[in-house]
């Protein structure tokens, strides 16, 4: 393991001073389930980690059913998928923190972290982007807040500058007759990292036979996490029927751009972008219905 | 090397006071620091879970946390699970059951199964399996692991 | 579920043998106190590293370790230098024989690195961060040669030559040229050619098998003292101390006698410890460094990269069968990747792909190839896995043609006691057919499978086992206990099947037995824990050595009732005479008064060492659109023999079918096309975790061995045989496209089902 300093820092300020003055050279350790492993195998190089989890507003769960949830960064995935207000209200992104990892995982894992790590088969993201979180970003300007389908921009980089980190992630009210589902394709049942993964969401009208609008995000296809547009543009307005639902899949299908890797192969990865989108869709829908 | 750090830590209700590097694992120092060998490194990375542990109520990779993020906490290692009047329930239907045959994964597995009844005292069979995913037994298939959780989840329910 | 069928008369008289007492060393392994190679701390003790190739194939121009020398906290750099460099030599090794030159050179690299992870250097320091920064700066230059990663590739002659003074055993006849085929064997019976032509249906496929790796969860590690007098311990995780004795001797040209091996508590090995890797660089460190203590465990990479792997495979069967369904004629052509080094488990593949059936006309050829990946090891049941996928795949596909039920043509063409297996042997009484019609009977064979894209699969498996050299010692205590040690390493319950053999003996409890796993220096000479062996073979030492203590027991009984020896009855653990009795705690408390101590040892080699079979049966369901596999059911049958230890025979059943099951479903070696392994974690080196998996049941048949005074048979190794070929057939039920290459990965199975729909 390459030698580095740590320290415990106890407020946002000391953080982005810390993060400023190492300029570059200091990293952030919530669960360091990601970055401890690439440390010791010199993936990441660091000189300082600045572990943040003893910062009570970077591990709060909060909801408000005006502003919506708002996860500090270096909340566990555990304390997530236990919090009732976010298994009351978003079950879509229960599916994907809940997936990210076994229990020993979840217990150290944030979503702050997952997001920040910015691998393109993280399983939160795609649950995110159609849930149209936003990340909020802290540095010595102040803070400022962006979609979060645009904070990764290349396998393992973000668009964190020098000095700035990662507070919080905002995740809007669901509106009324809205359901979401994340679910991704792994050779076993536990322990792999997806080989493709899809979300999707939608809102229904008062009927439930309309779709008004829906968001469907991949992940594992692209160099980031992708957020297919054209898909839920495609679904707006549109009845659901099976044809519609194909089409849309067939929309993610052919945005998608994956490669060939240990996990899979461009070709399987493409084929699998259907049938989860489906799946996906089939299932947001149902929630949607049962809302 | 660099410089040294002072961690004070509760392991196994006992007071520990320890010198560390930052870079070193709470694994690492767990057994070559302070001779607390039960935890066992399959891995290093995460993937096995031999080295399991409960830190401040939650199960986790000893290998995946540095000594130093353990100041102030408390910590039991599978040396913390039997008591003065003998062996947990736990390790008693393990060798009942025979869930063990090399017994290098089993301080892991028992260590997690103690963190999963402590949070679902009666659990199904797919919630032992689901909990135990992150941790690998190659010898038995797991068949007997999962009998033997059930099993001294069912005796606890009786002494409760 | 458990169920024990005995074919054995004698399976209610024994007292001890058939039940399941708590193993001895159960409290120490679930409290975390069993101490485990890596678990040792001595004083004054450096930690080493080790510095491995990053290519498969180069020759070593220059190694330069000065700045790994001079680097704060470094005590001492070893290389292939500090080896002798040894002769050309071949060694029995347990499950298979090496060339020690080779195996020299797979410790440290000569001349050339032959794989990704070959070892080159090795490091000791003050701790273990350090040696492995200071190994990180050691130079290599290297001229970099293309590599030759697949079976086939290299057996062509424009292919890139790993050892240029390989030529191949052609049957016997060394060839003149150099090749990557190490060896051709065959083995043949009667006339093959006419054989397919009496056949009413023929069918003939090729079939592939990727590396796979034991996957123990313990990395190797080992811990070596050089004494400044020349006496060197060496404390390790092996599969049996006296063979990591000989290797480190031969290879450091040192006498046995300076060589003292403690084996720890082992983490796991199925065959993958048996070999050194580690041990003689730590003796190296340890002399070089001024006779400090040094310790050295591999990282879970290095022991995927560098240790372990089974063959990947090329075989191809051809099977006829008449028109009322009797096997005509059987021809198959099996080729091994042997790794860097020759010596893959073809032979073996031979000998088990059609051991199950009575076949007139048969023709096998082998051949054990080199490539640019880890020198293979033996991995339980090696090369039985690769050949029953195959064969097993085309008996199902022959029953299917047949209209048959897979079952009953294995049934019609199972082997039986007097039948010639094809390369040689001739059966003595084994239990393939009992374990078939337990099979047919089970209660999972006659539940009706139901569910859309579900199948059921069937396959048979067969392993030789093995006997090999065993010794024992025990003391009687004066407390009515008995001290045992034996030379076997214990790595599934071993100390209490081979106890429970003693105890039986002498009539009492197995608890009352103090079973000891000693080193080198305390025991007689005793084979490592491989080939299904130990409860057979060492199981027989302890009842040899439970003869003699009785003897002696009778002897001071007729001291003490003053009577001729043949007066006295020993019966359950009592000594009888007139109508007076003693137990045999009471006479143990009374040695002093007749003599003194009571100990006797036994040494034993049996032969006879009773070939198991087993059937497995497993229930599928297939997700058409992900290719995915769920397992959702799993019987397992097998022969024993006789189940000493019952709970334990089942766990072994159990733990070979979730390996059998990883192999066919998701493991493999990744290696990119310069030949370097991309998967060397246990993320992405995929084996079964507990999701994966259901309750695997099990059925026992008892067919009692006639070379063992218990009738045991090994039970270790055949468990891993079936599982892939069952789930082939499984699958193919399922889905209508039979899978001819493993792991039979969603993917591949979506590119099946896609061709399949054109």
């Amino acid at each position: 393991m390459q030698v580095f300093d740590y320290v415990s820092a106890g407020n946002v300020k000391e953080v982005v001073g810390l993060l400023t003055s190492n300029n570059g050279r200091a990293r952030i350790l919530c669960g360091g389930t990601d970055l401890l492993v690439q440390l010791r195998e010199s993936r990441r190089r660091a000189e300082l980690l600045i572990d943040v989890k003893n910062i009570p507003e970077l591990t709060s769960i909060n909801y408000d059913n005006q502003i919506g949830l708002l996860l500090g960064a270096a909340a566990s995935c555990h304390a997530i998928c236990h919090n009732p207000s976010v298994l009351e209200n978003y079950p879509g992104l229960v599916d994907a923190i809940h997936l990210i990892g076994g229990v020993q995982i979840q217990y150290r894992a944030s979503v702050g972290g997952n997001l920040c790590n910015a691998s393109p088969a993280a399983d939160s993201i795609p649950a995110l982007i159609v849930h149209e979180a936003g990340c909020i970003i802290v540095g010595s300007n102040g803070t400022r807040e962006i979609p979060v389908e645009q904070f990764c921009i290349a396998p393992g980089k973000n668009v964190l500058q020098n000095g700035e980190f990662l507070l919080a992630i905002k995740v809007p009210v669901v509106k009324e007759n809205f359901g979401a589902h994340y679910l991704r394709f792994i050779p076993r049942n536990e322990m792999d990292i997806a080989v493709v993964g899809a979300g999707a969401s939608v809102t229904l009208d008062k009927a439930k036979q309309r779709i008004l609008s829906a968001r469907i995000a991949l992940g594992a296809v692209a160099p980031t996490p992708l957020f297919v547009e054209e898909a839920g543009v495609f679904l707006a307005g549109k009845e659901i029927n099976e044809k519609n639902i194909r089409e849309a899949a067939r929309i993610a299908q052919a945005a998608a751009r994956p490669i060939s890797d240990l996990r899979g192969t461009d070709e399987y990865r493409k084929h699998l972008c259907a049938v989860l989108t489906r799946r996906a869709l089939e299932k947001a829908i149902e929630r949607a219905r049962a809302s | 090397m660099n410089k040294k750090i002072r961690v004070q830590a509760t392991i196994n209700g006992e007071e520990f006071e320890f010198l560390c590097e930052p870079r070193q694992s709470l694994l690492e120092v767990l057994r070559e620091t302070l001779g607390l060998t039960g935890a066992k490194e399959g891995c290093n990375n995460g993937n096995c879970g031999a080295c399991n542990v409960i830190l401040d109520g939650a199960l986790v990779n000893s290998c995946l946390v540095l000594a130093v993020e353990i100041d102030g906490c408390n910590v039991t290692t599978i040396e913390g699970i039997a008591t003065p009047q003998g062996l947990h329930p736990l390790q008693q239907k393990f060798i009942a059951h025979a869930a063990l045959q090399c017994g290098f994964c089993t301080p892991g597995f028992i260590v997690a199964s103690k963190a999963l009844l402590d949070q679902i005292p009666n659990p199904s069979e797919n919630e032992v399996r689901e909990w135990l995913a992150g941790n690998l037994c190659r010898c038995t298939g797991y068949d007997r692991i999962v009998r033997a959780v059930m099993d001294a989840a069912q005796s606890q329910e009786k002494t409760l | 579920m458990t169920t024990n069928l005995s074919v054995d008369e004698k399976k209610d008289v024994y007292g001890v043998i058939g039940k399941n007492p708590l193993r001895h060393d159960g409290t120490d392994k679930v409290t975390g106190r069993a101490q485990y190679g890596a678990d040792i701390r001595l004083p004054g003790m450096l930690y080493g590293a080790i510095f491995r190739s990053p290519h498969a194939h180069a020759r070593i121009l220059s190694i330069d370790t000065s700045k790994a020398e001079a680097y704060p906290g470094v005590r001492a750099v070893v290389t292939a230098k500090d080896l002798p460099d040894v002769e050309s030599k071949i060694a029995e090794l347990g499950e298979g024989t090496i060339n020690l030159r080779h195996q020299s050179n797979n410790v440290l690299a000569r001349d050339k690195v032959l794989y990704f992870g070959h070892a080159i250097a090795g490091v000791a320091a003050i701790n273990a961060h350090i040696a492995e920064e200071a190994a990180a700066l050691i130079k290599v230059e290297y001229e970099v040669l293309q590599p030759v990663l697949e079976v086939r590739k290299a057996m062509q002659h424009d292919s890139p030559i790993l050892l240029d003074d390989m030529r191949t055993d052609e049957l016997g006849k060394k060839g003149d040229y150099p090749s990557n085929i190490a060896a051709h064997y065959q083995a043949q019976v009667g006339d093959v050619e006419k054989g397919f032509q009496d056949a009413a249906v023929i069918v003939e496929r090729e079939f592939f098998t990727s590396m796979v790796h034991q996957g123990y969860i313990e990395p190797q590690n080992a811990t070596a003292q050089h004494n400044p007098d020349g006496q060197i311990t060496i404390w390790c995780s092996t599969q049996g101390a006296f063979g990591v004795r000989e290797q480190v001797a031969e290879i450091l040209q040192i006498p046995i006698s300076k060589i003292r091996v403690i084996p720890m508590e082992i983490g796991g090995g199925f065959g993958g410890k048996i070999g050194v890797y580690l041990e003689p660089v730590v003796v190296l460190l340890s002399r070089k460094s001024g006779h400090r203590p040094v310790k050295m465990t591999m990282s879970r990479s290095d022991v995927l990269a560098a240790t372990g792997p089974t063959s990947g495979s090329y075989v191809k069967v051809k099977m006829g069968a008449d028109a009322n369904g009797m096997i005509a004629a059987a021809q198959a052509m099996l080729a091994y990747e042997a790794g860097a080094y020759p010596g893959s488990p073809v032979g073996a593949g031979m000998g088990v792909i059609f051991a199950p059936y009575r076949i007139e006309n048969a023709l096998i050829d082998g051949y054990d190839v080199l490539v640019n990946k880890p020198r293979t090891a033996a991995y339980r049941a090696p090369g039985g896995t690769n050949a029953a996928f195959a064969c097993e795949s085309v008996i199902d596909e022959l029953s299917e043609k047949l209209g048959m039920d897979p079952i009953d043509f294995r049934l019609l063409n199972g082997a039986k006691e007097g039948d010639r297996r094809v390369d040689g042997p001739v059966y003595e009484r084994i239990g393939f057919l009992e374990t078939l019609e337990a099979a047919k009977n089970s209660p999972h064979y006659r539940a009706p499978l139901g569910g859309s894209n579900c199948g059921r699969g069937v396959a048979s498996g067969f392993w030789f086992n093995y006997g090999g050299k065993s010794s024992a010692s025990a003391s009687v205590n004066s407390d009515g206990t008995v001290s045992l040690l034996t030379g076997s390493v214990d790595i599934g319950g071993t100390r209490t099947s081979i106890a429970m053999q003693l105890a039986e003996g002498l009539g009492i409890p197995a608890e009352s037995i103090r079973p000891v796993v000693a080193d080198t220096d305390s025991v007689g000479y005793t084979e490592g824990t491989y080939g299904s062996r130990t409860t057979f073979a060492t199981g027989w030492a302890v009842y040899e050595v439970g003869k003699q203590l009785k003897e002696k027991l009778l002897e001071r009984a007729a001291t003490i009732w003053e009577t001729e020896l043949d007066q006295i009855r020993f019966e359950h653990g009592i000594f009888l005479f007139d109508d007076k009795q003693m137990t045999f705690a009471e006479l143990a408390s009374r040695l002093d008064e007749t003599g003194g101590p009571v100990v006797a040892s036994a040494a034993v080699r049996p032969e006879q060492f009773g070939p198991t079979f087993a059937a497995h049966i497993v229930d599928v369901a297939v997700d058409p659109e992900t290719g995915k596999v769920q397992i959702l059911r799993y019987t397992a049958i097998q022969d024993a023999g006789k189940a000493i230890y019952p709970d334990y025979v089942e766990s072994q059943m159990q733990g070979g079918v979730a390996q059998g099951v990883g192999w066919a479903l998701n493991e493999e070696y990744l290696y990119d096309d310069q030949g370097r392994l991309i998967n060397s974690s246990l993320l992405d080196y995929r084996m079964p975790v507990a999701l994966d998996l259901p309750m695997i049941d099990t059925i026992i048949i008892e067919v009692s061995n006639p070379g063992h005074p218990y009738g045991v048979r090994g039970v270790g190794e055949v468990p891993i045989v079936p599982p892939p070929a069952a789930l082939a057939n499984a699958i193919y039920r399922a889905t209508g496209v039979r899978m001819n290459r493993l792991p039979m990965n969603p993917a591949r199975i979506v590119a099946e089902l896609n061709q399949q729909k054109g």
